[in-house]
């Protein structure tokens, strides 16, 4: 048959889909067929990753196109409804494959099969390649894969996904099978009702499975079990989970910060470095105060993205992930969340962005996004500068009934009004835009693997490289534009060099963020907020802790004093407005805690909405809705606090 | 022939080997899991569940299933 016909595909360049269930070892076999030769992308108007590769078998070079992970090809689900319209040819800028390879995981043999059956009705010849064969055999099955192949009616090749040995036999049957025409060894009545066709493909997986495996009943009842019985038990695995999050915490909220500051640092010394080795002008200022400090910005995120894609690949991986969310599942669905939202929520106590970028493990897309939409309302590391020197200005050192610190208290209160204000919305998200039926939680359990340590690292680069490409751009964009704002127009008076802060000061005053400062007064004036609060608050979308570094300018007390300093904290208790009344109290204090805990102030969250949405509806509604609650949050607080005599 | 006992499997007893009868309705829901293996005449176990009573696991053809129990309601066990 082959000799029949000049091979059509000699001179053509070949593309492959890989298909297979979650947890089948498709990609760790994608990432060891394609090495480092791979790109990510979305799916045209979709969230859904498109990830191709190039696999080079000798001189030959095939292009490997990764379908997502999938139990059916039915589409009920968005990835399904993408996989099948990539077999079908119908993806602008995907051609459609020449051949699938299906991932089947030998130790779940019947459940994976199931996909293949779907897959062999689109005409595209298969190949399946057959994947943990090794722990397969250490529990002692056997399995005859020439007979399971002559019984489905395609090639059949043993692969080591880690390491890619069988990759050649698989290259040489996926040759072989170019050019054909794929049939279903399957006799399905075309007319049967959905179910009995479900039914029949079972009928066939069970009778095919049964004529060419041997299993070991034996092992049936293996480590897996052993494992899940510390960690799904009822007390120690909800003990355990704490725990792991609390390593998680700890390492994106602490660990995270010696190369934040490490960072932080070498990008003030090229500022530095820039300022003194330019001469003095707007070109240096945009240079040093616009663009390194916006791309320092960006990178200054990735420790704790790299640390917490560490985290997620490891706990999905290893098969954790699914343990957690069945342990929390009952908790989250109460709220409408699916189990899988708790750890990007947990995360988004560090930091959102890891957290709203770590909500591509929840496969419902109503689900995920009522979850990133709640993310910033966990209260992130950012906002403790603001926190630390509003407790430190006016509530430091005083206690509640004598031994509660009511710095520590507020804290928490912050900390709760977060998560009150994440379940209300989550809920009422839920039941308004992202209503939907809720979504089957039908979720594997995946027995617990090693992870493979190639995959894990290369996820994670991904990650950070996503990051940086598609939220730095936009990051970058806004820091200019807000720098300028503080930097137009110029104040014409010669900066005094025995008051440099004092002209910093005045700049700062006549710039046109200065002047939005005193056009949002009116507006924020029932907030018990002034003209140069207002200036902080505009600055401080850019991030939250800003608002320190702005307080810091306006107040004369120079931009490089930070949230713990004296100095800063006695020129707000100082401040007096025209009247001669003191600006702050400490109500002004607390209203603008409560602000921050609900406003959305920071770019890079929406710039990573606006990329994990992949539109800007998302990020602009997210804005509008925090801003309005924010407003009205502080509203009430400083309205109720003046009617019950607060200061 | 024994006579069988009929249950849902949101009620099967934790431990308690049945088999599938029947998987009602057209939900969502039963479509899929139907299609994670969860058809008629195969062996199904619940081996625990969740700490806060949902959702439950279940052990079929070989592998682990997590169900909320309203979502077990639709399938009919026999033991």
């Amino acid at each position: 048959m082959k000799d029949a016909a000049p091979q059509p595909h000699a001179f053509k360049q070949l593309n492959v889909a890989l298909a297979g269930n979650p947890n089948a070892g498709k990609t760790t076999l994608f990432n060891a067929l394609t090495g480092l030769n791979q790109k990510v992308a979305n799916y045209p108007g979709v969230t859904v990753e498109r990830k191709h590769g190039v696999w080079s078998v000798g001189e030959k070079e095939i292009k490997l196109i990764d379908l997502p992970g999938l139990y059916s090809l039915e589409a009920t689900s968005l990835d399904e409804q993408i996989a099948s319209d990539v077999l079908l040819g119908k993806i602008d800028g995907t051609p459609k494959p020449d051949a699938v390879i299906a991932v089947v995981d030998a130790t779940n043999l019947e459940r994976n099969l199931y996909l293949v059956t779907q897959l062999f009705e689109y005409g595209i010849p298969v190949v399946v390649a057959l994947t943990m064969i090794d722990v397969f055999e250490r529990q002692k099955h056997e399995i005859d894969i020439a007979s399971l192949s002559r019984l489905l009616k395609v090639p059949v090749v043993a692969v080591n996904a880690a390491d890619g040995r069988g990759a050649e036999e698989l290259e040489s049957r996926v040759e072989e099978v170019i050019g054909q025409v794929q049939t279903t060894p399957l006799e399905i009545d075309a007319d049967a009702g959905e179910n009995a066709k479900i039914f029949a493909r079972y009928s066939f997986i069970s009778d095919a499975v049964q004529r060419s495996v041997k299993h070991n009943d034996k092992s049936a009842h293996d480590m897996s079990e052993k494992i899940d019985k510390l960690l799904t038990h009822r007390f120690f695995g909800l003990a355990i989970l704490v725990g792991v999050l609390l390593l998680v915490f700890q390492s994106i909220f602490s660990w995270a910060e010696v190369p934040m500051h490490l960072l932080e640092q070498v990008f003030g010394a090229i500022g530095d470095g820039l300022r003194s080795a330019m001469p003095e002008g707007i070109l240096a200022d945009l240079l040093v105060d616009g663009i390194i400090a916006g791309v320092g910005g960006v990178l200054v995120f990735l420790p704790q993205i790299l640390l917490l894609f560490l985290f997620v690949s490891l706990l999905e991986d290893s098969g954790y992930m699914a343990r957690a969310a069945f342990l929390m599942d009952k908790l989250m669905s109460r709220v409408g969340l699916h189990g899988k939202a708790f750890l990007p929520l947990m995360s988004s106590f560090a930091c959102a962005i890891p957290g709203i970028m770590a909500t591509r493990t929840i496969e419902n897309q109503r689900d995920r996004f009522a979850t990133i939409l709640i993310a910033p309302f966990m209260s992130c590391s950012a906002r403790l500068p603001v926190y630390t020197l509003m407790i430190g200005a006016f509530f430091a050192g005083q206690t509640v009934f004598g031994f509660i610190s009511l710095g520590a208290l507020l804290m928490l209160a912050m900390y709760s009004i977060g998560i009150a204000a994440a379940i209300i919305v989550a809920f009422i998200l839920k039941h308004t835009i992202l209503k939907s039926p809720p979504p089957p939680f039908v979720m594997e359990l995946p027995p617990y693997r090693v992870p493979n340590l190639r995959t894990v690292v290369q996820n994670m680069i991904t990650r950070a490289w996503l990051f940086v490409k598609r939220a730095g751009t936009v990051i970058l964009a806004i820091s200019i534009i807000l720098w300028a704002l503080a930097y137009f127009p110029r104040t014409g008076s010669s900066p005094s060099a025995s008051e440099p802060t004092a002209a910093e000061a005045v700049q700062m005053q006549n710039s046109y963020a200065g002047q939005l400062g005193h056009l949002i007064e009116p507006v924020i004036q029932p907030l018990g907020f002034d003209w140069k609060i207002g200036v902080a608050l505009i600055a401080s979308f850019a991030a939250r802790e800003v608002l320190v570094s702005t307080l810091s300018i306006i107040y004369n007390v120079g931009k490089d004093e930070n949230e713990e300093s004296t100095t800063l904290i006695a020129a707000i208790r100082d401040a007096k407005d025209s009247a001669g009344k003191p600006v702050w109290t400490p109500l002004t204090a607390l209203t603008l805690m409560v602000f921050f805990v609900l406003a959305m102030q920071c770019m890079s969250t929406l710039a990573v909405v606006r990329r994990e949405t992949n539109s800007w509806r998302w990020p602009l509604f997210m804005l509008g809705y925090m801003t309005c609650l924010a407003y009205l949050g502080a509203f009430l607080t400083y309205q109720g606090g003046k009617l019950v005599g607060l200061q | 022939m024994t006579k069988r006992t009929s249950t849902k499997l949101s009620e099967l007893e934790i431990g308690k080997e049945a088999n599938v009868v029947a998987v009602h309705g057209q939900s969502a829901v039963s479509k899929r899991l139907m299609e994670m293996g969860v058809v008629p005449g195969v062996a199904v176990r619940v081996v625990k569940s969740a700490p806060f009573g949902d959702p439950i696991e279940i052990r079929i053809r070989g592998y682990k299933l997590a169900v909320r129990k309203n979502e077990a309601q639709s399938v009919e066990v026999a033991y």
